[in-house]
């Protein structure tokens, strides 16, 4: 299998005439954690939200270039393909606050229509969870609405939604800003976990995070990627000076 | 203290005394008016009230069964036209803020819910009336869409609007299409908004008389064609009411009390139902 | 692009294939197909449930352009038959095919001002004990509850009880200062309608002054303002184009009441002599003759009032709306 699972050619977003990410070309291989960083307002987010075509939801949205899943432009694919192949979570946990836990990890069958056999369903469930550690919390309260849950909990529920669609890739937007430090290594220990099964796109401000959970990290300021290389080496030999300048803390 | 801030202050009790006692003031005819109709109808429904017709005059007895089977049609059939347009235009101007087209719907919702209903009926009467060659229940039932129209698309669109973005969020990121994300996210988690304006709507119509003066305009005998003349309960009310008539008197008080009994346990259950199935965000 | 698969074609290569399945891999394929078929369903229904949506909200300026149209289309007879005349016209007979609207004109006007009148002390009293007084707490959260019910009561009754218990009494009040005690008149339908417009000044009035900044009337107690004072020289400055509207909106709503004022006001098309005298409005003038107008004119007539019914009531509305929503933003 080829080992380059994303890949960005050209890639363009824009807020009507804000142009907020800038000829982004990038590839992330299969199989891997790659983390985006970068201050705020640099079009991390806006780049991450572009490569499951979440970005052009926004009213006055649009994108240019390209965005390769296995070789798949999916600029060209309907949305709802791409996003059911490529899973994300966001920055607050958003559990369905009219589910219960049970039928929160299902929801991309539920509430798509797909009827899957109560056994199927069930394995699912335990296995979604199970690849979040969240199993055992909660294997005795799956009919509880998911809003029962604490914060990480609730964030760690909707990784295994996502997760239960059974993705290739997985987005995480700011997945730990909302949580509180505990659940925040909790959920960073599972980014190792789950890149066994997935590939992992996590955009952070946080550039501990990204040193701590990352096997690449790159880097956007103003729009541009400025630099995209092994997280060891961005971290302890920069090529670029706004890089060095960011790592060192010089602006923020 | 001086005589000044003393009167000063003096002035200030007095205006909120005075405040209180026209506020409590305001209650006073409503209750009122509920005591004098629940005492001067509710002697008057009885299982005979409820399942027979009105007798001629002169005839003591009678009911007002055609009325109500008649009020339940009409509403029904108002409330399967308005609820479904009324939901999916308010989906539309929550989905749509500040496209062109919903600040259009938006003036043109405004202005429907200001028209008086008598003006509706007349519209009502051009549209259904006289192209279908006579009056009939249909008419009345457009005329009071139209009228719940306003009540359930405000609501829907209020509710919908203060469901957090991160919600359609999460549905879309599963792959959800467009229909499927409001179908089964948003409807359900505004839920409890939605249907307190769907029944604050019925609850509004089901004791509007004017539009229906001229559509489903009245009959004497039990009907259930939707394409002839119905009888209502308000329209009874009216009818009966002015007439000289004690014993149809009497049978209008019994029809006031039970439509203001319905009117005002359905304003009190959606109160209620609003609370009940609040989906906790 | 996928949407140009051919459906038939799946479903019967699938029947093919379900026929010779034997292995998990083949079955697997079927479900993938599967799958793609059902997502192609999908983004047709998206499509149609989009399509749906802007049709219906399309529907909403469809439904007010064409109330509008048909209310001009079907009164350009009386339009062309009487004119301008018809706004200032004193006689209205429709046997000799004179349509003159002033009595309605003014026994509108006099039913509607006369009512706000006597509620606007009662809604603003509401308002002002809802909005600052007593905001929170069970007994104004039932009197709130109450003062809503007011709208709730239909129309009719209040006709009915003002008929059955108002007329008596007013009756009896016009017998003490002589003037023709027939108990129906202007006077008793402005009382039933003071009623039922109370709540509307008084909801939005509240709301208005529940937003009037903590800090402006701390400002003003900080230098020795009492309470009243701070009512009257913030509160109500802050609030005045707020509580215009909730005005307005109690005015659309006397305006085009209908059924209640018909069965009080007496139904004359004479011109009212006093408040005390019957009249007509132009609501109840249409409920009264539209089922009766025999001819053509006459008909025409009745549907120019609900035009201008209609006009007034849609431009008071709408300032109403534009001075809310210019003091929430």
């Amino acid at each position: 299998m080829e080992s380059t699972i994303v890949k960005a050619i050209d890639y363009n977003a824009y807020f009507g005439d804000n142009h907020v990410v800038k000829n982004v070309n990038i590839e992330i291989p299969r199989n891997s954690v790659v983390a985006v960083m970068g201050p705020s307002g640099c079009g991390k987010t806006t780049f991450l939200r572009g490569i499951n075509r979440m970005h052009e939801l926004i009213p006055g949205a649009t994108a240019k270039g390209k965005i390769l899943l296995n070789g798949e432009d999916v600029m060209e694919m309907h949305p709802i393909f791409v996003r059911l192949k490529i899973g994300m979570v966001f920055q607050r946990p958003n559990p369905f606050p009219n589910l219960s836990i049970y039928d929160n990890v299902i929801a991309g069958y539920k509430l798509n229509g797909i009827k899957l056999p109560k056994a199927e369903k069930d394995k699912i469930v335990e296995l979604s969870l199970s690849r979040v550690a969240l199993w055992n919390e909660v294997k005795d309260s799956l009919t509880k609405k998911g809003s029962f849950l604490s914060g990480g909990q609730q964030q760690r529920l909707c990784i295994a939604r996502a997760v239960a669609m059974e993705p290739e890739v997985l987005l995480f937007d700011e997945p730990t800003s909302a949580l509180d430090p505990i659940s925040t290594s909790t959920v960073e220990e599972l980014f190792h976990e789950l890149k066994k099964n997935y590939t992992l796109i996590i955009v952070t401000h946080n550039m501990q995070q990204a040193a701590r959970v990352s096997d690449k990290t790159a880097f956007f300021y103003l729009g541009e990627l400025v630099e995209y290389d092994e997280t060891k080496q961005m971290f302890t030999n920069p090529t670029d000076i706004r890089t060095q300048n960011y790592i060192t803390g010089r602006f923020s | 203290m001086s005589v000044q801030v003393k009167y000063r202050i003096g002035k200030s009790v007095g205006f909120q005394v005075l405040t209180i006692l026209l506020s409590v003031a305001c209650v006073i005819p409503l209750i009122f008016i509920l005591i004098y109709i629940i005492q001067a109808g509710i002697t008057k429904i009885n299982w005979h009230f409820l399942t027979n017709l009105p007798k001629p005059v002169g005839e003591i007895g009678g009911g007002i069964a055609n009325a109500l089977v008649g009020s339940m049609i009409v509403i029904g059939v108002a409330s399967v036209i308005a609820i479904p347009v009324g939901i999916l235009c308010g989906i539309y101007l929550s989905e749509n803020k500040n496209s062109k087209l919903a600040y259009w719907s938006r003036l043109c919702v405004d202005i429907l819910q200001g028209v008086p209903s008598i003006v509706i009926g007349i519209v009502a009467y051009f549209w259904l009336v006289k192209p279908l060659g006579g009056f009939s229940a249909l008419s009345g039932s457009a005329a009071l869409a139209v009228m719940m129209l306003p009540i359930i698309i405000r609501s829907t669109e209020e509710t919908l609007l203060m469901l957090p973005d991160t919600l359609r969020e999460a549905a879309y990121a599963l792959g959800m299409p467009f229909h499927r994300v409001i179908l089964k996210v948003i409807i359900p988690c505004g839920i409890s908004g939605i249907l307190s304006g769907v029944m604050l709507s019925v609850a509004r119509i089901a004791g509007e008389t004017a539009p229906l003066l001229f559509t489903a305009f009245g009959n004497n005998y039990m009907a259930t064609n939707l394409t002839k003349p119905m009888e209502t309960l308000p329209h009874v009310i009216f009818t009966y009411a002015t007439s000289p008539y004690n014993e149809w008197k009497d049978l209008a008080w019994g029809a006031s009390c039970m439509l203001l009994i319905f009117v005002l346990v359905l304003n009190i259950f959606t109160k209620f139902i609003t609370r009940k199935w609040k989906v906790q965000l | 692009m996928e949407t140009s698969i051919d459906n038939n074609l799946i479903t019967r290569s699938e029947n093919i294939l379900e026929r010779v399945i034997t292995s998990a891999k083949i079955r697997d394929a079927v479900k993938g197909i599967k799958r793609i078929k059902r997502s192609h369903r999908q983004i047709r229904a998206e499509n149609v449930f989009r399509k749906t949506i802007v049709i219906v909200a399309l529907l909403m300026v469809v439904l007010v352009l064409g109330i509008m149209l048909t209310l001009v289309l079907q009164s350009i007879l009386s339009i062309k038959t009487t004119g301008l005349a018809y706004l200032w016209g004193k006689t209205w007979d429709p046997v000799q095919d004179i349509f003159g609207a002033y009595p309605f004109l003014l026994g509108t006007l006099l039913t509607s001002f006369l009512a706000l009148f006597i509620s606007i002390p009662f809604s603003f009293a509401v308002a002002i004990f809802l909005g600052e007084y007593y905001p929170k707490g069970w007994l104004p959260n039932l009197l709130k509850n109450t003062v809503e019910l007011i709208a709730a009561v239909p129309s009719v009754i209040y006709g009915f009880w003002g008929l059955a218990v108002l007329v008596p009494i007013v009756r009896s009040l016009e017998t003490k200062i002589n003037v023709a005690p027939i108990g129906l008149g202007i006077f008793t339908s402005s009382l039933i309608l003071a009623v039922m417009i109370i709540p509307y000044a008084a909801s939005l009035g509240q709301s208005m002054i529940k937003m009037v900044p903590a800090n402006l009337k701390e400002a003003a107690y900080s230098l020795g303002a009492t309470r009243w004072e701070v009512i009257r020289s913030v509160i109500l400055p802050y609030t005045k184009s707020g509580l215009f509207a909730g005005v307005l909106l109690s005015l659309g709503r006397a305006l085009g009441e209908t059924m209640a004022v018909t069965m009080v006001i007496g139904n004359t098309s004479l011109i009212p002599k006093s408040i005390f005298a019957p009249g007509n409005t132009m609501a109840s003038v249409i409920a009264n003759e539209f089922t009766e107008a025999d001819h053509p004119v006459y008909l025409s007539a009745l549907i120019e009032l609900g035009l201008v019914l209609f006009l007034v009531t849609v431009v008071i509305n709408m300032i109403g709306k534009r001075l809310t929503k210019k003091f929430t933003n």
